[in-house]
């Protein structure tokens, strides 16, 4: 009502005044600081990326434009197909076990336990220091000569010999999803522990009245009104994870021999490290489907689901 | 806001009543919750323990396993630590760090509010359109971009300065933090803005004198997330910054540590220990903002 009566009062004036007071001019101007900053730096960059990806620029070097010539390069270039496999495979192994567990510690954290808001803060702990300086405790940790994990097994008579951990292109594989798990669990946990805070209690007591197992006061109760928390933090999990670019730089840079390449370490391979950015540029112009697949699956997916079982109702 | 507090009671309330926990016994309490939590407790904070350790073992500690326990230190030196502060640039780099995140927090807090505040109330033509592109700009990831940002970064003549960062960052912080702004605003009641409205006061002075004192909660949840994220960020940095002195702490402990020298684990340990407690004492200061921070852009 009250921003009507200002609108319509607005229009006798002069222009100054329209556009120092008007509804949408004054939108305008209060948009504009943030929309200068995400075009400039976001929006730009970009459509700038995809064009990139169509010349063949190099560092210092404006590029001329060459078609697709960097993509039929990339479908034969077997270090690119097995670091859009490696990526794949890290974000579904990762995401799969960053769930289960994270549902696991948030439904633990969930219980009626003394110390509750002290343990949920050191939960947190591993998402709060920076990824790469965690990364590198486990370079150490991971060692190959001097790991604590090889030195514990040893004494408890289990290996006769250090594991080489991530100069073995599986072995350094399986260490960069366990490392990317250990850091993702407690964002995954504590965002869905929020959502279980919001079930009433009497909801639980009403389904165990009615003879709920604890499975069932799980799959009926809890997870449907978990799933719109659940979609969003998946969501935002997989992307996140597909585009991570840290942990493997600060640990192994992709190696041994290209075997620990995400698409994101392998593009800046090409493109800063090596020099050729539309190449690089091409590299990462492949993740977008990739990520627009990944949101779509995860947002549609499960969104469904809650409108199937009428979550939006409440 | 009577809402909110009364939210508040209510999720107190649930929390402290008992609910049906008292038909567990105490065997199957321990087994199915304090047996599981202890070990995933251990292996979340081993790492840190584990870096903790080795920034203050003394060298020969390191390499000897079977002379010496490794889980446990003799004589603890503080030698790495000590080199790390006064015979490498890590005081530069630290410096560069918390300057490059302070700058970037102040920028995209300034812009998140004034665009979080027109979108939820000035409700101008195309506010919705606004906020869904301010969300879809929180899903592109800092990876596709920076390829291209190196491009434009050179153009516009910020390659290797920290001016390049304080810029680039609120890519990263204003989505997200305007989202969150954007939920804390909708909690402040029309009335008071209608009020202020009828007494002449311009929308400016609303925002400054009514929405943001009230919305300090949110602003300080926003800032310091915003702060931990640019502490954080890596791939911008590693980028754009080439020499040594304007290099930020994450990056430069990956660059410059590194070296074939087998004792290197104590400095790089003790330069990943003092990277990563400015973050831990903020985060135990404000342990219930980064909740909500993390909870609140989630659930919006």
């Amino acid at each position: 009502m009250t921003d009507a009566a200002i609108a319509s009062t607005a229009t006798g004036r002069s222009t100054w005044e329209r556009v120092t007071s008007h509804r949408d001019w004054m939108g305008f101007w209060f948009m504009t600081p943030a929309a200068l900053i995400l075009i400039m730096f976001l929006a730009y960059p970009l459509g700038l990326g995809v064009w990139l990806s169509f010349t063949d620029a190099k560092i210092g070097k404006a590029g001329s434009f060459v078609g697709i010539e960097n993509y039929e390069w990339l479908s034969d270039d077997t270090v690119f197909w097995g670091a859009v496999f490696f990526t794949l495979g890290y974000t579904i192994i990762a995401s799969i076990i960053k769930f289960g567990l994270g549902l696991y510690v948030a439904l633990l954290l969930n219980k009626n336990l003394p110390f509750k808001a002290l343990l949920r803060s050191i939960v947190l702990i591993p998402y709060i220091v920076p990824t790469v300086l965690s990364a590198i405790a486990f370079w150490w940790i991971f060692d190959s000569q001097f790991s604590i994990i090889s030195w514990s097994l040893t004494k408890m008579g289990l290996i006769d010999h250090n594991i080489n951990f991530l100069g073995d292109p599986w072995n350094a594989r399986l260490c960069l999803i366990a490392v990317n798990i250990w850091r993702g669990v407690p964002f995954v946990a504590i965002t869905l522990l929020a959502g279980l805070q919001t079930v009433s209690p009497s909801l639980y007591e009403a389904a165990t009245i009615d003879g709920a197992s604890r499975w069932q006061n799980f799959r009926f109760v809890t997870y449907p009104l978990l799933t719109p928390i659940i979609a969003v933090v998946m969501t935002f999990s997989v992307l996140f994870t597909f585009t991570d670019f840290q942990l493997i730089w600060a640990m192994t840079r992709g190696g041994p021999v290209n075997s620990t390449h995400l698409m994101a370490t392998l593009s800046f391979q090409r493109a800063i490290v090596g020099g050729s950015l539309g190449e690089g540029a091409a590299i990462s112009t492949a993740m977008i489907p990739f990520l627009l697949a990944a949101i779509g699956f995860s947002w549609f997916g499960l969104q469904k689901r809650k409108w199937q079982q009428g979550g939006d109702n409440d | 806001m009577t809402e909110v507090s009364q939210n508040f009671a209510k999720a107190n309330l649930a929390d402290a009543s008992e609910g049906m926990s008292y038909l567990d016994t105490l065997p199957r309490r321990v087994i199915t919750t304090w047996i599981p939590l202890s070990l995933i407790l251990l292996v979340l904070l081993f790492p840190f323990y584990w870096m903790v350790l080795t920034a203050i073992k003394p060298d020969e500690q390191l390499i000897d396993m079977n002379k010496y326990n490794p889980f446990f230190v003799v004589g603890p030196t503080l030698k790495h630590i000590n080199k790390l502060l006064f015979e490498s640039r890590y005081p530069q780099w630290l410096w560069n760090t918390t300057y490059v995140s302070v700058l970037a927090t102040f920028v995209s807090l300034f812009a998140s509010v004034m665009a979080a505040y027109a979108i939820v109330r000035l409700r101008f033509r195309g506010a919705q359109l606004a906020g869904g592109l301010i969300f879809l700009a929180y899903l592109v990831p800092p990876s596709i971009l920076f390829i291209p940002l190196a491009t434009v970064v050179q153009s516009y003549g910020l390659f290797d300065s920290p001016m390049a960062l304080v810029l680039v960052y609120p890519t990263i912080l204003i989505p997200f933090s305007t989202w969150l702004l954007m939920g804390y605003f909708k909690t402040i009641p029309f009335e008071l803005e209608e009020c202020a409205l009828i007494d002449g006061a311009t929308r400016l002075q609303i925002l400054t004198k009514i929405i943001l004192p009230l919305a300090v909660p949110g602003l300080i949840s926003a800032g310091i997330f915003s702060l931990t994220l640019c502490w954080n960020e890596f791939i911008y940095a590693l980028t754009f910054i080439n020499s040594v002195q304007n290099k930020t702490a994450p990056v430069a402990i990956v660059n410059e540590f590194v070296d074939g020298d087998i004792y290197r684990w104590g400095s790089l340990m003790a330069g990943a220990l003092v990277g990563s407690l400015p973050l831990v004492i903020l985060y135990s200061f404000f342990v219930e903002y980064y909740v909500s921070a993390m909870t609140g852009a989630v659930k919006e």
